[in-house]
């Protein structure tokens, strides 16, 4: 039983990430009609968002300390950050080690604004073209995207680690009278992630922009003749799906460290989700999304494993097969949408 | 000739000239020449390009002609390649058996994967072969290490239970592949003046499939079969309607061009007895995909050009570094110099993924139909500025 | 007994009641016009017909088999051919090769690897192609992209991809649809011809009253998803129900 919840747990982490890229896919494609194959770099962008910004925080000065001597008895260097010096040593330290939670701050305007470039200046003059045409401009951007971060940040990946206080493990256990030791971030994780969904639903649910956009997704044509601007709205539509792969991004920098070709790694598997899950359903995103980050985290678990060796590399695919052979629209895809 | 109109007999005279004069072609520059490096009459270069040339061709069969966007096809050509390599260790170290075997396995494999994908058409097809790429790749990766032997690859060794033939040669090395004894790796040099031409037994093996696959394609392109693989990308409803079954025509064409990625694997395994699951890795697939689309998609010529375009460029950008552009901007100011070699330095040596990137958005963008396109474009503007001078003239002499 | 054989077809969709009982008989050899105002269920019927929607109750049989649960493709291959409301070609394709298509449908059959012999050496085929293009008075047009064809052209190519694969049925679905008053007579003209020359039914569902009186023998009168009344044209004219229903709206 403790095994089972903690494969659960497990399952929930990743389970987030793949939820939040397949909503921003999800969203695009249903308001956009484009696939796009640059979302997963979005994802990494937003990661190295976080990894620029601790970085920023701990530009450091040098300065000689007289009081101080080493060993030699020469004054020693000290490395202090600017950000210490302007705050305190104890606030700017606070500063630098939360940098990953404050990124979520940063990573947002800088995600939006890619994404109004990204809309406007390339997807904008494919809406009309073939599905094959969108798939691959947006292939190459997400190669371009990879590489120039390559460039500036090297190939190995970069250890960003969480805040202090949220790096430990908890008995989440406890709560249901069981010994189960879990990392505190995954949980922060998931919490995160279960309000950038909840939020993004409620705002589609509740406003009027969501609505005008849910009408959008069911018949493109005919919202726009009601003299609804919805291009601009799909333009915002794009900035929101971006943020929201970025900040899944920028959380996610704790528990894998981000390298350049994470988002392609994730891309392939948040398509498979969207695929499982429906496309064009919202729900069926999210749903898919934990299903198979959990699914996925049982096949690994060891007992499996020795008796069916490998599996949980590909036990995502095996079930997408599965799924599309038995339910061709998915799970939450319903008739008539979204289909060629 | 061939059963080929005088058009398609003149196209696939010209690939056969190029391909079996590539040698003298590819090498322009005396071998001493700072130009020496803008060479690529190398043979493994050239297997290179002709082995692409292969796999692009097969790939325009699916995608050219029924517009099916792949992005696993890179699965067939790693098939392919454990497929020979087995054959290698376990049968024979000569190739044609190896080639065969790929051919067939990656065929099955292709029937497979393409049943299971073609129930969907559009996006979600690109998305599942994607994925079926994905699955395979860990499958070689990790999961079927006894077939594949995992993260290191499938190689020869010196313990091989090779049936027809022996485990180690008399000085204890590891056979090498032939063809009926004519070793693969066998190379005629011809040195000419300044020049050094390089004639591998090999290359020309590959520049004979690759003749044999482009003259099937015409074949295919031409046929009352590759007609109806167009009109399953024109329209399928109108397929439906005119008592038309598209999935086997989807499927066959998908088989085919899945044969053609096997064929391309199997030969690089011919070339060089390897085999690593990297050669099933989704950025493979998306290689091939911009090979045909930076040639033409559809187009017959097309899918040759792109290969060739992207494997020579991808190894003369390798090559150069700051040092050779140093060289090149050196009659400039020196700190013009050193911000033009800024500018560039991110596109070069490693870089050539990132400009391979650029490369891939500006053809989708602006030349959607490739080079084949680009060259058409060009031809029908020369003609226009002559016919306008023409005109031009023609209206002035009456004036005069 | 018809060649066409409708009975009992009904069709829900959610709460939408499409077709409620239909019931039709087309006789062999002649031109039966469905006609109705807008969403009484014509389309759903067609559609039925051949395959695309498969219907709740009822059967559809075609010279004796039953349609049901085929797909459109071997209904086609039964003898059904359908003429689109917007003309549906192969618009990346030469007007002669879409004529091929059908010729190569009629005679090799569902699908057929046929990947190694050329094209043009089919002379068979060619011919066949080439005699209805003429037939079409398109002949001169052979080598353009059909596309690039007038809205009436199109609708010419596409009867004539239809009855190259000699089909004993055809159902025409508003074929004058959007047309000029031009074509539209060009297009009656073009279908008597055929009415008169070959032996073939002809099942068309249109809302033009001209086209369905210039061409129909028989007429039945679709409303809120059952047929009201089946009758001659001339019956149809006076008959007060369907004006009530249907012609009473639209004068």
């Amino acid at each position: 039983m403790d095994a089972i919840l903690l494969q659960i747990l497990n399952g929930l982490d990743k389970g987030s990430a793949y939820a939040l890229i397949a909503l921003g896919l999800t969203l695009i494609f249903g308001t956009l009609g484009v696939v796009n194959f640059a979302h997963g770099a979005l994802f990494m962008i937003g990661a190295f968002c976080a990894v620029t910004l601790q970085r920023m925080l701990s530009l450091s000065y040098v300065v000689i300390d007289e009081t101080q001597k080493d060993f030699l008895g020469n004054p020693l260097k000290v490395k202090t950050p600017y950000v210490e010096s302007w705050f305190g040593p104890e606030m700017g330290g606070a500063i630098i080690d939360w940098a990953v939670p404050l990124a979520i701050l940063f990573a947002i305007p800088i995600m939006i604004t890619v994404g109004f470039v990204m809309e406007r200046g390339l997807i904008k003059h494919f809406y009309k073209r073939e599905h094959a045409d969108q798939i691959l401009v947006t292939f190459g951007l997400a190669i371009v995207l990879q590489e120039v971060i390559k460039y500036f940040y090297g190939a190995n990946p970069i250890q960003t680690p969480s805040p202090e206080a949220l790096s430990g493990v908890a008995n989440v256990g406890a709560l249901f009278g069981m010994d189960i030791v879990y990392p505190v971030w995954r949980i922060v994780y998931f919490f995160f992630s279960v309000i950038i969904i909840g939020g993004i639903f409620s705002f589609l649910q509740f406003t009027t922009f969501g609505m005008v956009v849910r009408a959008g997704m069911a018949d493109r044509e005919t919202v726009g003749l009601l003299g609804i601007n919805i291009d601009r709205r799909f333009t915002i539509m794009f900035g929101i799906a971006a943020a929201v792969a970025g900040l899944a991004g920028v959380m996610y920098t704790p528990i894998n460290s981000p390298n350049y070709h994470m988002g392609m790694d994730f891309l392939v598997l948040s398509f498979v989700v969207v695929v499982v899950g429906g496309m064009g359903s919202l729900p069926g995103a999210v749903l898919a999304g934990f299903m198979l980050g959990i699914l996925e985290s049982f096949a690994s678990m060891n007992e499996i494993k020795s008796i069916l060796p490998g599996i949980d590399q590909i036990i995502i695919y095996v079930v997408a097969i599965i799924i599309l052979l038995t339910r061709p629209r998915g799970l939450m895809g319903r008739k008539g949408v979204m289909e060629e | 000739m061939f059963g080929l109109d005088n058009k398609d007999t003149r196209m696939l005279l010209v690939v056969a000239v190029l391909t079996l004069c590539a040698p003298f072609i590819l090498n322009p520059f005396p071998t001493d020449s700072a130009m020496a490096q803008f060479n690529a009459g190398y043979p493994d270069l050239m297997q290179r390009f002709v082995i692409f040339g292969i796999f692009a061709i097969g790939f325009n069969i699916l995608f050219g002609l029924t517009g099916y966007l792949s992005f696993g096809h890179a699965a067939f050509l790693g098939v392919g390649s454990y497929s020979a390599v087995w054959m290698f260790k376990l049968l024979s170290m000569n190739v044609v058996p190896a080639i065969m075997l790929s051919v067939v396995i990656s065929g099955l494999f292709a029937l497979l994967i393409g049943f299971v994908s073609l129930r969907r058409s559009g996006i979600y097809f690109s998305i599942l072969t994607l994925a079926f790429a994905q699955m395979s790749f860990n499958l070689a990766y990790s999961v079927l290490t006894p077939i594949t032997n995992g993260e290191t690859g499938l190689q020869l060794t010196l313990e091989d239970p090779r049936v027809l033939g022996v485990s180690a040669t008399a000085d204890g090395s590891i056979p090498v592949t032939n063809l009926f004894g004519m070793e693969m790796r066998s190379t005629f040099e011809m040195v000419v003046g300044p020049w050094a031409f390089q004639f591998n037994a090999g290359y020309y093996l590959c520049a004979l499939i690759l003749l044999a696959a482009f003259y099937l394609s015409i074949r295919i392109f031409r046929s009352p079969f590759g007609m109806m693989l167009r009109a399953v990308k024109s329209n399928q409803q109108r397929m439906n309607y005119t008592g038309l079954n598209t999935k086997p025509y989807t499927l066959a064409a998908f088989v085919i061009s899945g044969m053609y990625a096997g064929l391309a694997g199997g030969l690089m395994a011919s070339m060089d007895p390897l085999a690593g699951a990297e050669r099933m890795q989704w950025t493979a697939s998306g290689e091939v995909v911009l090979m045909t689309i930076l040639g033409g998609a559809g187009t017959l010529i097309g899918p040759v050009l792109g290969a060739g375009f992207i494997k020579y460029f991808e190894n003369i950008f390798s090559k150069i570094n700051d040092n050779v552009l140093h060289g090149w901007f050196s009659f400039m100011p020196d700190g013009l110099e050193d911000f033009v070699v800024f500018i560039i330095h991110p596109f070069i040596g490693k870089g050539w993924h990132l400009t391979l990137g650029i490369l891939f958005m500006l053809v989708v963008v602006f030349l959607p139909g490739g080079l084949v396109e680009g060259g058409q474009r060009i031809a029908k503007w020369v003609k226009g500025r002559k016919n306008k001078d023409d005109s031009a003239s023609a209206t002035k002499t009456p004036a005069e | 007994m018809g060649i066409l054989e409708v009975k009992n077809v009904g069709k829900r969709f959610g709460g939408l009641q499409a077709l409620g009982d239909v019931n039709l008989s087309v006789k062999e050899n002649t031109v039966h016009a469905i006609i109705g105002p807008n969403g009484a269920g014509k389309s759903t019927l067609l559609n039925c017909l051949v395959g695309k929607l498969i219907p709740d109750t009822g059967s559809v049989m075609f010279d004796g088999q039953s349609v049901l649960g085929r797909k459109p493709y071997e209904i086609n291959q039964m003898g059904i051919s359908r003429v689109f409301q917007t003309p549906e070609i192969f618009g990346d394709l030469t007007v002669m090769e879409n004529m091929l298509i059908p010729c190569f449908a009629k005679r090799d059959g569902a699908f057929s690897l046929n990947a190694i012999t050329s094209v043009p050496s089919e002379t068979d085929v060619i011919e066949k192609a080439e005699a209805m293009l003429v037939e079409m008075n398109m002949a001169d047009k052979r080598h353009m992209h059909s596309a690039s064809l007038s809205r009436g052209d199109k609708r010419r190519l596409e009867i004539g991809m239809c009855l190259s694969q000699e089909p004993r049925l055809l159902l025409l679905d508003e074929p004058t649809a959007g047309m000029a008053r031009a074509d539209t007579n060009n297009t009656i003209d073009l279908l008597k011809e055929i009415k008169d020359q070959r032996d073939i039914t002809i099942a068309i569902i249109e809302h033009d009253m001209h086209v369905v009186f210039s061409l129909a023998d028989r007429i039945t009168v679709l409303a809120q998803g059952t047929p009201l009344v089946e009758d001659d044209p001339q019956n149809i004219r006076g008959n007060p129900k369907v004006r009530e229903a249907y012609l009473g709206e639209s004068a």
